[in-house]
């Protein structure tokens, strides 16, 4: 693979541990600078990718390089990263100020030097102040920067963050993500975040891989993870996805011609794989209406009856049968109307309606 | 409480009332478990120790013993030399002993908690193997190797490395420190194990990523968290062996006499209870005031470690 602009090169890397493999043939490429995530389920090989980024893991075929330097012989402790991990790893026997400080004892820094730039990490992390505490005493929140500070003041070329946030409550997580996303863009070191939040991964990424099974699955920004995934594996692990089985009749112009269970014959726009008779077509329960009558207009509508629904406020999230389709279709709508009235009651039947254009079609 | 005990089970009688109280009360209930073991010690080591500590203030002459209060025996003591020779003997062995055995425990403690993926249990039972025996058998056989006769001896004489048996390896210091090595070696190594064993993994890879090499970390994470094992393995080998007075008896010779060997021979042959008591309580206190010295400095020396 030639990239030319890849600050972290990841070769045809897999990982093998006895019988069982983690990783399996991963090519990336990490661009300077970025913010990249890597996003699966428990067990998908994230994690391992990332140790063996760090060098705590070592791939049992392929190369990482990072910066244009092969790292397969260089020890962990001697790469150009540093990491974040899950459970913050604070040494409990140093204050905060040691905790912060200890990458930078070896290099023979003057005392002077090392204490400004503890300082201004500590600044940083707004935890000025704090320099004199046991890290045992401290909040999670404070540990997770903490750990981040004493990373980032090495000033390496890469961070590696270990689903850093997992521990913390909603609220400070939501903090954390801006915190990171904000100190990320100041400093400019390439991160390489892991997690299996997705809606995480949408919100601080500007490219996330979508990791199953050891195999990267789709490389793309969150935008177009969301709108474009490019299989059903990634459409249903990123937000809700409405699946629909279906058989190509033809390409007539732009569109493809299908004919999909329970939509009937449609006509969506030409995907960029090869199609070949089956095919699956995906549809966001935002992208679809509710209406009680036959909506008119340039759209495509079916008939069903709502199963159940459910009142959030600002919007509400409703469960449509469809004939000839097995799992209920899911459809959000936003209460642009201040009403009292429920007329969308459970079993009415309903017209589902959708712009071709909100249409994925998918491998089938 | 008596009134709301019997509302509680109006049916139960006195019997039924204590239960309750004891279920209800904390501390009692504390009490109730401890006694067995409180008989014990207050039974078979308060009142022996306060009855030392009495006959020390008393004093011997030849067969009847003077209960005035006397301090005598204290400022024999403190006064006179063979006293203080064979104290400082035995803290110089007991300390080499602690050293020796804290040093050669360590790596064996590291391999189990660090290196050793499955059958963790069976190498812990292996370590204490030599447990298994008495411990004057396990002093007996280390005559048998270190002996004019022994295993050594007459190994390097067959193989001509030597001519006739090397005089140095019995009845002296040394034969005292390498059997109390090996006897008090499973005291050490368990209380370094678990302290290895509850470091947590992620500390080390830490370390590593912040750049350290293997031998930076050791001493900078490691070996400070391990600290209170290291602490306690050195207080559960050096209090012990000070007073040991089996070892010094069967493999000192006279050059590795201890204060314990004294202290002995004032509760038997010298049948001078009172001096023996001071002896006893003397090296107690002087024992104390060392360990907690070696605990504060080992605190202070880890703290210094960043």
């Amino acid at each position: 693979m030639a990239n030319s602009d890849a600050f972290i090169d990841i070769r045809a890397v897999s990982k093998r541990f006895g019988s069982v493999t983690a990783v399996d043939g991963v090519d990336l490429a990490i661009r300077q600078g970025e913010f990249f995530s890597l996003l699966g389920a428990s067990g998908c090989g994230k994690t391992t990718l990332l140790r063996m980024i760090a060098g705590f893991e070592m791939p049992t075929e392929g190369d990482i390089l990072i910066d244009g330097q092969v790292m397969t012989d260089v020890p962990a402790n001697r790469r150009p990263t540093n990491m974040v991990f899950q459970n913050y790893a604070i040494f409990p026997h140093l204050t905060v100020r040691d905790n912060i400080a200890y990458g930078l004892r070896k290099d023979g820094l003057p005392r002077a030097d090392l204490d400004r730039k503890v300082d201004a990490a500590l600044e940083m992390i707004k935890l000025s102040g704090y320099g004199a505490r046991r890290s045992t005493e401290l909040s999670g929140g404070q540990r997770q920067r903490v750990a981040l500070a004493r990373a980032l003041i090495k000033r390496p070329k890469v961070l590696l963050l270990d689903e850093p946030l997992g521990a913390l409550d909603k609220k400070l997580r939501e903090t954390m993500q801006l915190e990171l996303r904000q100190i990320q863009d100041e400093i400019g070191i390439t991160f390489v975040f892991v997690t299996h939040d997705q809606e995480e991964a949408l919100t601080m990424s500007c490219r996330v891989a979508v990791m199953a099974q050891g195999r990267v699955m789709q490389v793309a920004t969150p935008r177009e993870l969301y709108e474009t995934p490019n299989s059903r594996a990634v459409a249903s692990f990123i937000g809700t996805m409405n699946f629909f089985e279906a058989t190509t009749k033809g390409i007539e112009g732009e569109r493809l011609l299908l004919d999909a269970q329970g939509l009937g014959g449609i006509a969506a726009p030409v995907p960029g794989w090869q199609v070949n008779g089956k095919a699956v077509v995906a549809i966001r329960p935002e992208k679809l209406q509710l209406s009680l009558d036959r909506p008119q207009g340039e759209v495509s509508a079916a008939q069903g009856t709502i199963l159940n629904s459910t009142y959030l406020g600002d919007r509400s999230h409703f469960h449509v049968r469809l004939d000839g389709v097995e799992a209920p279709i899911a459809v959000s709508a936003q209460n642009v109307e201040r009403s009292m009235r429920d007329d969308l009651d459970d079993g009415t039947p309903v017209w589902l309606s959708w712009r071709d254009t909100a249409m994925v079609v998918l491998p089938g | 409480m008596t009134d709301h005990a019997n509302t509680v089970s109006p049916a139960a009688g006195s019997f039924g009332r204590l239960r309750l109280a004891v279920t209800r009360s904390e501390a009692l209930r504390g009490l109730t478990l401890m006694s067995p073991t409180l008989f014990v010690v207050v039974a078979a080591m308060a009142v022996p120790l306060m009855l030392m500590v009495a006959y020390s203030f008393w004093s011997q002459s030849y067969v009847t013993l003077d209960t005035s209060f006397t301090l005598k025996n204290y400022t024999d003591v403190v006064t006179r030399d063979i006293y203080h020779i064979l104290f400082l003997r035995s803290v110089t062995i007991s300390g080499i002993v602690t050293l020796v055995t804290v040093l050669l425990a360590y790596p064996m403690a590291y391999f189990v908690a660090f290196d050793v993926k499955k059958n963790k249990l069976l190498w812990l039972i292996l370590l204490t193997l030599p447990f298994w025996t008495s411990y004057l058998l396990r002093v007996f056989s280390w005559k048998v190797i270190l002996g004019y006769n022994g295993v050594i001896n007459s190994g390097l004489m067959s193989m001509g490395v030597i001519a006739e048996p090397l005089q140095f390896l019995l009845y002296n210091p040394f034969s005292v420190i390498v059997t109390l090595a090996h006897a008090w070696a499973a005291f050490a190594i368990l209380p370094i194990y678990v302290s290895l064993e509850k470091i947590d993994r992620t500390l080390l890879e830490a370390a590593t990523d912040l750049g350290d090499g293997p031998v930076r970390r050791f001493f900078r994470i490691t070996l400070p968290l391990s600290m209170p094992g290291v602490i306690a393995a050195s207080l559960l080998i050096f209090i012990p062996t000070v007073g040991d007075y089996v070892t010094p008896s069967l493999v000192g010779g006279t050059g590795g006499v201890m204060i314990a060997n004294i202290i002995q021979a004032q509760f038997s042959r010298a049948n001078n209870w009172p001096l023996g008591s001071a002896l006893a309580i003397s090296t107690m206190l002087a024992v104390t005031a060392i360990a907690c010295l070696s605990i504060w400095l080992a605190k202070r020396g880890t703290a210094a470690i960043r």
